[in-house]
Parts: structure tokens; C-alpha cells; sequence
């Protein structure tokens, strides 16, 4: 212990020798320090909005279907259970918000043109609480109730349609017997969504409404649940199991969107592999760093030996040197980091720059996301691999001849 | 008691085709509470000889005793143990840590060594106080001169009170006030702890203090002589 304390306060005296050096040393640690979190936040951002406006354009936290429906979307796999039977048990169930639907693939016609989609039988209200449509409406208004007799579509089908607000539509279908079943709507609301195809397959109508076009009664295809974290959704999908039974489908999002779950891992990985190449670019220059000061130090450190101090006494000033080093990096770029993310959590716009990211279910306003992880991982990286990192030029100084030290003159 | 026991050291240097002997068949003995004063010219062996009895660097050939133990063949770290346990050293080249003010160079071996901080203090003190050095206590070495700095060597030599001190040169710096100064202090740690003092020197005013003079040339021991310190 007290041995620790002059191998400190050598340390951090040896530290301050070479105030420039020590000085860009940290400056890089810094730097490095704040590239890593402030990428990661970025990325982190980028991937929380892919997967929050994957699970808000319909799938919810967690779905419930009948055996069968995810191969064979259609009438004749409807949920065993009806909507009452649904209610009493998943109103009892605690959940965050849940709703049951119907949805069929359906052809919808225009006086002009015809377009594949797939209709959503849907309860408004509690829609509200699960997907993103309610408040991407950009003309006319949401659904008002189940029964409501109006249909909203997408921007891009109302073109392609060539029709407008207010005009009347045909949707077909088949009901459970495989006998067409069609109704005409008036389109009371346009939505838009980040993913074009959204707009231009979506088409939601009252539950009750379509209900009875498809001759179905109270039956629905789909039940959506949210809980509070879209992380931490297996609770939810084993209290759901509980409540519904085995005849029943109860998946997480990550099951029912593999692409998308698959972003959170890959992100993870990104995380680790992006801090761990910055930390090799900083790792050349204090390894360097180093190398030198104990270069400059051959004689002080043989006298130190030479004094009865123990090669390990060597090893750790050296090492404790470095990680002092790291550490003032570490908390002056952690600092930076906040800094710089702090005024930027109100997102960034990169549509100038990022025509494609729409593409891939992002939005052109990224939102910056630090993470307690990331800034963990930083600084768990910089310190354990900077160790592993100057363990070589300590073991070298250690390994000095006192003898060589005290002699030359 | 036989403080350091050599027999048959040798200890050759090749420089260019040319080999070097700086100990040639060096057998001595030095007892317990010796005040010992080794003298030659330069390059006679001096330093190598309190090297090799210091543990600091191994002897081609023969055997290096210190209190009756058998110490050239010793690892490392039982070597560096020794070291810091029982003897002080005062080097001719290189003797202070940069980085660490007068009294923490001081302080330096009983740190190691896990003295308690009070402990240390009152010691550090109290030699700092003798050696002439009170009021420079905070200093680094590059602000003291020459032979403050050497007083401060010494001071840490001896602060610990090991059985036995190696000195190379301690009065090289110093005026001869002063050096009459830090010979007293060794004499009084002599008589006081039995503390064994080898010095190397070619200073007449020290070989004066000595009981015991030898004397080196080429790597021999040419003279021995015992003599009644004044
Ligand atoms: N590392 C070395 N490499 C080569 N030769 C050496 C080395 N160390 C000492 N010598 C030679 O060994 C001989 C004895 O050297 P040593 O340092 O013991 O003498 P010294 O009596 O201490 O001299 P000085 O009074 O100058 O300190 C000298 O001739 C010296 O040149
Ligand atoms: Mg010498």
C-alpha cells in the first residue's frame, strides 16, 4: 500500500514532465474518446429510430395471431378467439396498450385505376397507442370510432389511384367462404409514412365496418401489444402466452421483423468494433508515448532498482503513468461528448446529405443517443486494452539493469 | 562478525581487443562496525568492487559474503530485498530521482521499505537537520547544487540505518567544511549503531577518518593498512 503511493506520486510527477507531450497525448485520448461516443451515439440514434418507426408502422411490441396466419395472411385464419374474449383477458393481463385487428390483402379501385393492398380493420382508439398513423395524417382526418364508414389510405396510393379526398372507393376481398366481398368507402383521410410502400399498401377502415363486409362477426386476425421498452418485450410476450393459451401465435417484434431486430445486434457489434479501431489509432501514439519517457528515464529507473525498488514497482509506475494518462482522456472526452450531444438531442437534419437513409426505414432527422453502454464500453476499452497496452514498455523498463543506470557517467 | 567476505573476486571489461581487469583475484574481509576506506587511483576498481559487494553487478568468478550469507548467485529480487534492507548506498554518478523533492529522496528508500509516514518524517528530518540541509527540504535536485545534492544521497544512505553503507565518492562535491561535516555524521552512526562504512574515495581528508585503508591498483588490492583514526 504504501508502495503504491510512491509508485503514484512518481507517476503522476513523471506525467507532468513532459507537459507537452502528456498534453497531446490527452488532447488525442480526448478526441478518441469522443469520436467513439459521439459515433455510437449517432449510429444508436439512427438504429432506435429505424426500429421505433419499424414497430410504430404497425407490428407493435408484440403480436398475437392463429397458428398458421403469418404464412397464410388471410380471412381464414382468423384468431380461435372473438373480441370479447380477447378484451376480458388482456384487459386483465396489465398490458401498456393492446388492440386487435383485422387485415386481409384486398384490391382497392378507383374510377381510374386499381391497386393490391392489405386493409386494416382497425379500432381507432387504440391504435393511438401503437401506430404512427393517427398523427401522419396530412389531409382530411383519422378514423373516428369502428364503425366508422371511411377509409384512410396513403398519399402515394391516393395518386396512384388517381382520386382525392373525399371520393369514393371499392375495396374486394373474399369473406370465409371464398365468396367476394366488397364495399364502397369514401376516403375521409390521406396519411404519409417514412417508408413509401407503407403509403402505398396501407389502407385502414373502421373494425366493425370490415367486420361485416367480410361476414365475420366479431372476429379479428391480429391482436398488437405494446410494454414499455421495446428492448425488454419478454415479459410481455409470457404474460400474454399465459393469458391466451397455446392455440394462439405470440411473438415479439424481433421474431416477427428479423431485419429490423437483427439492427439492434449489428449495432452492438459496430459499437464494439468502431471503439476498438479508435482505440488502435491511439494506441500507436501511447504505446510511443511510452517508450519514450521510459527511454528518457533509463538511469532514474536503475537507481530506483538499484535502491532494492522491485522490478514490479517499475512495471506499475509505468503502467499507473499510462492509465492516469487515459484517464484524463477518458473524462475530458466523455465531457466532450456530452457536450456535444446535449444540444443536439433535438435532431439533426441530414436530408441534405442523406437522400438513400429513407431508404432503410430511417428518417432524415437523426437524433443522437447516448447511451450509459456506450460510454461504459468507451471507457472499459480505453482502460483494459490501455493497460494491456503499456504492460510491454513497463515490462521493458522493469526489466533495466541498475547497474547500467548509476555507472555511466 | 565478518560484515562482507570476498574471495577470489575477478572481474574483466573488454574494451575494443582489449580486455580490462578491474578486479584481479580481490580476496577481503571486512568486520562488523569496520570504518573502511578504499583508495585508488582512477580506474583502479573502486566502483566495481562496492558494485559487486552490493549485489549490483555479479562477479565473473569468486564469492561475494554479506553477514553470512552467499550473495552472488542470488535471484533478482532476493538481491534487490537485500538491497533495500541492509545496506545504503551512495553512488558516484547518478543518485537522485528528479522528480521527487530533497526530503522525499530522502524518504524514498523507507517508503519502499513501508515505514510509516510519521516514522519517515521524523527521520528525514532529523538527517536532513544534520547533513546541513534544513530549509531545502522542498526542493527538486535540479535546484540544489552539487553538493547539496550529494548530502542529500547521503542522507538516504543512511536515514535507514542499514548494517552496512556503500559510498563511492561522497565528498566528490563537497568543500572540505562541508565534507568534514558528513564524515562526522558517518563516524557518529558508526560508533552509535555499529553501522559498517565502506567508502571509496581519493580524498586524503577521508582516508584520515578510516581505521581501516585499502589500497587499489589494476584491479589489486596493493595495501592494507589499519590506523587509529583521530
Ligand atoms: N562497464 C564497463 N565497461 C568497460 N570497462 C569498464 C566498465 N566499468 C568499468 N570499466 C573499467 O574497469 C576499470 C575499473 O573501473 P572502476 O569504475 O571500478 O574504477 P574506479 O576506481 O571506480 O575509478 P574512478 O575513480 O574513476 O571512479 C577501469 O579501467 C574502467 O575503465
Ligand atoms: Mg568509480
Amino acid at each position: 500500500m504504501r508502495l503504491l503511493r510512491i509508485v503514484a506520486t512518481l507517476a503522476w510527477r513523471n506525467l507532468w514532465r513532459n507537459r507537452r507531450r502528456t498534453l497531446i497525448m490527452v488532447a488525442a485520448v480526448s478526441v478518441g474518446v469522443w469520436a467513439m461516443i459521439f459515433m455510437n451515439a449517432l449510429m444508436r440514434g439512427m438504429v432506435d429510430d429505424m426500429v421505433r418507426s419499424g414497430i410504430e408502422s404497425l407490428p407493435g411490441h408484440v403480436q398475437v395471431h392463429r397458428l398458421g396466419f403469418r404464412d397464410d395472411p388471410s380471412i381464414n385464419n382468423l384468431l380461435p378467439l372473438n373480441d370479447a374474449e380477447l378484451a376480458a383477458k388482456l384487459d386483465a393481463a396489465g398490458l401498456v396498450a393492446w388492440s386487435s385487428r383485422i387485415n386481409v390483402p384486398a384490391v382497392i379501385t378507383s374510377e381510374r385505376e386499381s391497386r393490391g393492398v392489405t386493409l386494416y380493420g382497425i379500432d381507432p382508439e387504440r391504435e393511438r397507442k401503437i401506430t404512427f398513423v393517427p398523427n401522419s395524417i396530412v389531409a382530411g382526418r383519422f378514423l373516428e370510432g369502428v364503425s366508422d364508414k371511411g377509409i384512410v389510405i396513403g398519399r402515394r396510393l391516393l395518386d396512384a389511384l388517381e382520386t382525392d379526398l373525399g371520393k369514393r372507393v371499392v375495396v374486394m376481398s373474399q369473406d370465409p367462404d371464398n365468396e367476394i366481398a366488397d364495399r364502397g368507402f369514401r376516403i375521409v383521410g390521406v396519411f404519409e409514412a417514412k417508408l413509401e410502400s407503407y403509403e402505398e399498401t396501407m389502407v385502414f377502415a373502421g373494425k366493425s365496418t370490415v367486420q361485416r363486409m367480410l361476414h365475420v362477426a366479431d372476429r379479428v386476425t391480429e391482436v398488437a401489444i405494446m410494454s414499455d421498452d421495446y428492448r425488454f418485450v419478454e415479459q410481455t410476450v409470457q404474460t400474454v402466452r399465459d393469458k391466451l393459451g397455446a392455440d394462439v401465435e405470440v411473438l415479439p417484434w424481433t421474431e416477427l421483423n428479423t431485419y429490423l431486430a437483427s439492427m439492434l445486434t449489428v449495432m452492438d457489434g459496430f459499437a464494439l468494433v468502431w471503439t476498438i479501431v479508435i482505440f488502435l489509432a491511439l494506441s500507436f501514439g501511447l504505446v510511443n508515448t511510452l517508450v519514450m519517457a521510459v527511454f528518457e528515464r533509463v538511469r532514474e529507473i536503475g537507481l530506483m532498482l538499484a535502491l532494492g525498488m522491485r522490478p514490479f514497482g517499475i512495471l506499475a509506475q509505468v503502467v499507473i503513468e499510462s492509465l492516469l494518462l487515459l484517464l484524463m482522456g477518458l473524462a475530458l472526452g466523455t465531457l466532450l461528448a456530452w457536450l456535444s450531444i446535449l444540444p443536439l438531442q433535438s435532431g439533426i437534419d441530414v436530408s441534405a446529405v442523406a437522400d438513400g437513409m429513407e431508404m432503410f426505414g430511417s428518417s432524415s432527422v437523426l437524433y443522437p443517443k447516448l447511451t450509459m453502454a456506450d460510454v461504459v464500453l468507451a471507457n472499459v476499452v480505453v482502460l483494459g486494452l490501455g493497460f494491456i497496452a503499456s504492460l510491454s514498455p513497463a515490462w521493458r523498463a522493469s526489466r533495466y539493469q541498475p547497474i547500467e543506470a548509476i555507472t555511466k557517467v | 562478525m565478518t560484515a562482507v567476505r570476498c574471495i577470489d573476486l575477478c572481474k574483466t571489461y573488454r574494451q575494443g581487443d582489449q580486455d580490462i581487469k578491474a578486479l584481479d583475484h580481490v580476496s577481503l574481509e571486512i568486520n562488523a562496525g569496520s570504518f573502511l576506506c578504499l583508495s585508488a587511483p582512477s580506474g583502479g576498481g573502486k566502483t566495481t568492487l562496492l558494485n559487486a559487494i552490493g549485489g549490483l553487478d555479479a562477479p565473473d568468478s569468486g564469492e561475494v559474503w554479506i553477514a553470512g550469507r552467499r550473495i552472488d548467485h542470488l535471484k533478482k529480487s532476493e538481491l534487490a530485498q537485500l538491497r533495500l534492507m541492509q545496506i545504503g548506498f551512495v553512488f558516484q554518478a547518478y543518485n537522485l530521482i528528479p522528480v521527487l523533492t530533497a526530503r522525499e529522496n530522502v524518504e524514498f528508500v523507507m517508503q519502499v521499505q513501508g515505514l510509516s509516514a510519521a516514522e519517515r518524517v521524523r527521520r528525514s528530518s532529523a538527517i536532513l537537520d544534520e547533513v546541513g540541509l534544513s530549509g531545502l527540504e522542498n526542493r527538486r535536485p535540479a535546484e540544489m547544487s552539487g553538493g547539496q545534492q550529494q548530502r542529500v544521497a547521503v542522507a538516504r544512505a543512511i536515514v535507514s540505518h542499514p548494517a552496512l553503507v556503500l559510498a563511492d565518492e561522497p565528498t566528490a562535491n563537497l568543500d572540505s567544511r562541508s565534507s568534514d561535516e558528513l564524515l562526522r555524521v558517518f563516524v557518529e552512526l558508526n560508533r552509535k549503531y555499529d553501522t559498517t562504512f565502506v567508502i571509496a574515495t581519493h580524498d586524503q581528508r577521508v582516508m584520515g577518518y578510516a581505521r581501516r585503508v585499502i589500497k587499489m591498483l589494476d584491479g589489486r588490492i596493493v595495501d592494507d593498512i589499519e590506523q587509529h583514526a583521530d
